[in-house]
């Protein structure tokens, strides 16, 4: 037969868990609210140039993404440059549509802060991304963003 | 009940992506079907140009440059001051470069070829030019760097100098 001890009196109390559950789940709560599930999956193998005068996109909800790069499945889709739009790889001429759909997803009265970023590798030549930039115009989306990965500028200059 | 909410803020840990999104900010001009040529004559020493072609090799003012020298070229470009209307200027007053900042105009022309890599180098290059000078502007004038200034101030230093990048449409030479 058991039987309850007394504890013995004295030595240090132990610490109470009680709390735990509280803690953790204000943590649980923290993370849930500030996780952003990756959207797109990459179709296109992308490296970011490197820039020091760069600024903070400050509302990503008024932001669209033209990924712009070498397909990574070359076997079906070639290795020349290409343009991702969503999930899907596109031509230039679709962009116009895309920045519409995305446009009406933008409540009315902030549709002219609607910024248009573009994440392109570094390998990809100018005459693609100014064909980008030449239907962006005609979409009239004409705030853009290079989407550039910080740096200082001793290492601006080096190999990368 | 712990066990549950541990194991569901491993998963939000993980899955979890701070990454803030950064890049340079530019405006494009609007798109114009039948453009009409230009005619307000704009002198030619008050143009910089800066041509990159096919094998991101940099053209600045008829002769070769390197990425590494255009912020400081630029810069002595944009604050020249040739004929004394900007009193914050402290440029070498050359009558052969740009009247006033205000005045100065950067034409940026790309081939196709050009990499993208260096596209953002040269643009990086050209806005630190400006971002160099309006810090040295703020830290004089109001003894803080341009990003702290109180909106008035920005607007003062963004008056002084203000920030003209144009971009010619791309152009074919390379054959890449």
């Amino acid at each position: 037969m058991g039987r309850i001890r007394k504890k013995k009196s004295g030595g240090t109390p132990e610490l109470s868990t009680a709390s735990l559950p509280d803690i953790v789940f204000m943590l649980l709560f923290f993370f849930m609210v500030t996780t952003t599930m990756r959207e797109v999956d990459l179709k296109i193998s992308l490296k970011k140039p490197r820039a020091t005068e760069i600024q903070k996109l400050e509302r990503k909800d008024l932001v669209a993404y033209i990924y712009v790069g070498t397909p990574k499945n070359a076997a079906t889709y070639g290795t020349e440059p290409r343009v991702q739009l969503d999930d899907q790889l596109a031509t230039t001429q679709d962009i116009g549509g895309f920045v519409v759909v995305k446009r009406e997803e933008i409540n009315e009265k902030e549709r002219p802060l609607m910024t248009v970023s573009i994440k392109s590798d570094i390998k990809v030549r100018m005459g693609l991304i100014g064909d980008i930039k030449q239907e962006l115009r005609k979409a009239q989306a004409l705030k853009i963003n290079y989407s550039t990965n910080p740096t200082t500028s001793e290492e601006l200059f080096k190999e990368y | 009940m712990a066990d549950i909410a541990f194991l569901l803020l491993i998963f939000f840990l993980v899955t979890t992506t701070m990454d803030v999104d950064k890049g340079l900010n530019r405006k494009l001009p609007p798109w114009d079907d039948n453009p009409i040529k230009e005619t307000s004559t704009i002198k030619e020493k008050n143009v910089f140009v800066v041509l990159v072609n096919g094998q991101d090799q940099l053209l600045v003012e008829d002769e070769y440059m390197d990425v590494r020298d255009l912020r400081q070229a630029a810069k002595e470009f944009i604050d020249n001051n040739g004929d004394g209307s900007c009193d914050v200027c402290k440029g070498s007053r050359d009558p052969e470069s740009s009247d006033n900042p205000a005045k100065a105009i950067i034409s940026l022309q790309n081939d196709r070829g050009t990499s993208y890599e260096t596209y953002i180098k040269v643009q990086n290059e050209l806005v630190a030019a400006y971002n160099d000078l309006r810090d040295e502007l703020a830290q004089s004038q109001f003894g803080k760097p341009f990003d702290l200034l109180g909106e008035e101030a920005k607007k003062f230093v963004q008056d002084k100098y203000p920030q003209i990048i144009s971009e010619a449409e791309p152009v074919s030479l390379g054959g890449r």
